[in-house]
């Protein structure tokens, strides 16, 4: 989620709850199976998670695949600040924190995972630097929430949730990790 | 939490709050990830002109600037004005204006007059880093040196520091001055009388001239190069008996704590102010500290040209 759009929503009357903990729970799950599926099987794969929702979630999806599949999936934790294309711009925030991809990508399928895809700027700077650390055989992109709007032709294999959305509506993630709950929640401008 | 920093320029700890502190060192610690991968590169400052303007030498700052600018993408020169138009009497404000009118991005500048780097602050409109201006403010050190030990210690308030030997001549002494007790450190200066400035209390450190007295329980030592020149304006009789009565070696070494942190700012006089034996030994940190300083400059060029400033 854009760090600009984060405070914003305080101030916004309207919610409205999209998905509750147990809705992102079994949306979780088919994600996972559907991983699973599509890539026929859980062998080379790696999952990275955009920072920050994005990284508890591809935890939550490591655990699944363990749970499918038997096998112990890689999860990476990825900062895209120093990659984003408004660097320098009012509204930008300074905020760096540290990726964390303690494996090599070169060769391996990777599942990238956020929270919710809106532009897909914050994908494409995520693509970008994935690449300088090496050359995955495959990216693929899972969501828990696509709200469209896209700036870039940029699209996810996994979808979560499709929310048709107004640009004056704010779509917030949150998880128990981070947030001491879990759900999904539209806030409207 | 602050997310960007208050000014333009990083001119000096003396005016740097806390949370400015706090911030690049959190920012510098991402940074050091990127100097650890295999290519040590990302896009975030491409485009961005840095001039690094040194008007006295070094290796191992300006390389460090150099090197941190690289890594972020940005384009950087190198201007040392002994092989420049300074020398032909051009004057600092009319160096500045002339680089500004081939649009510079940031200047970073060493010079030995004080205030020489907020002259140009003040006069141009890009952020400016002072690298070293006299004996006044060494910014960049300090902050590397708060980096290092804060990597090693995880926290920085409560710490005992002991910063030992010229500290009257020392910029880098002025610099961890500021920054470490606005980060709760205790802070002691230990020399000759001499060398020594007068009042330096006033800046909340507590004052010796022993130094086995000075490093009992201290938890990091930094010891400061000895200049020659300082010999030869009589500020003390002979390098061997600096060596003898503030030199640390690893007999002085006997008591002291089993976490205890040994630096300098480099480079180094070996056998004067610090022992082989101690410079390579196991408690010294100096060569994580070339290393951090490549973070922390990463750090300060990305806040200060991609964060946009709060303007307090």
């Amino acid at each position: 989620m854009c760090p600009k759009e984060g405070m914003a929503r305080m101030n916004q009357k309207e919610v409205a709850e999209i998905l509750d903990g147990q809705g992102v729970e079994r949306t979780l799950t088919r994600i996972a199976h559907e991983i699973v599926e599509k890539n026929k099987g859980a062998g080379n794969l790696v999952l990275i998670g955009i920072r920050s929702r994005g990284v508890h979630l591809a935890r939550r999806l490591a655990s699944r695949l363990k749970e499918i599949e038997g096998i112990e999936i890689p999860v990476g934790a990825l900062d895209i600040t120093l990659y984003r294309d408004d660097i320098g711009e009012e509204g930008f925030q300074a905020t760096v924190r540290k990726t964390d991809i303690p494996f090599p990508v070169a060769g391996k399928a990777v599942i990238l995972v956020d929270d919710v895809l809106y532009t897909g700027r914050t994908i494409r700077a995520a693509l970008d630097a994935i690449i300088d650390l090496g050359r995955p055989r495959l990216i693929q992109l899972a969501v828990l929430i696509d709200r469209g709007h896209r700036e870039l032709p940029i699209r996810a294999d996994y979808v979560g949730k499709n929310i048709p959305t107004s640009r004056s509506e704010e779509v917030q993630v949150m998880l128990e990790e981070e947030d001491g709950k879990n759900g999904v929640m539209i806030f409207k401008g | 939490m602050v997310t960007a920093l208050k000014g333009k320029d990083i001119l000096g700890l003396e005016e740097v709050e806390p949370e400015e502190i706090q911030l690049i060192l959190d920012t510098a610690e991402s940074m050091k990830e990127v100097s650890e991968r295999d290519i040590k590169k990302v896009p975030t400052l491409r485009g961005k002109t840095i001039i690094n303007l040194f008007y006295e030498p070094s290796t191992r700052t300006r390389t460090s600037f150099e090197i941190a600018g690289k890594r972020l993408s940005a384009d950087v020169v190198n201007i040392s004005t002994s092989a420049s138009s300074v020398v032909k009497g051009e004057t600092l404000k009319d160096t500045g204006r002339n680089l500004m009118a081939m649009k510079p991005d940031l200047l970073v500048i060493r010079h030995s007059a004080v205030g020489a780097p907020r002259i140009l602050a003040d006069a141009l409109p890009i952020p400016v880093i002072n690298a070293g201006d006299g004996a006044h403010e060494h910014p960049t050190q300090a902050l590397l040196d708060l980096f290092s030990i804060r990597e090693r210690k995880k926290t920085l308030n409560g710490l005992k520091v002991a910063i030992v030997g010229d500290i009257t001549h020392s910029r880098v002494a002025r610099s961890n001055i500021h920054g470490m007790t606005k980060m709760g450190m205790e802070v002691r200066v230990a020399g000759p009388a001499t060398l020594l400035p007068r009042l330096v209390e006033r800046l909340g450190v507590a004052v010796f001239t022993d130094l086995d007295r000075a490093i009992e329980g201290v938890d990091v030592i930094m010891m400061l190069r000895i200049q020659l020149e300082r010999q030869e304006q009589s500020l003390f009789p002979s390098l061997r008996e600096y060596s003898r009565l503030f030199g640390l070696n690893l007999r002085r070494l006997e008591g002291a704590k089993k976490d205890l942190l040994i630096m300098h700012p480099g480079p180094m006089n070996r056998g004067v102010e610090i022992s082989p034996e101690v410079a390579d030994g196991p408690y010294s940190i100096i060569l994580d500290q070339v290393t951090n300083g490549v973070a922390i400059r990463m750090a300060i060029l990305f806040l200060l040209l991609g964060g946009v400033s709060t303007g307090a």
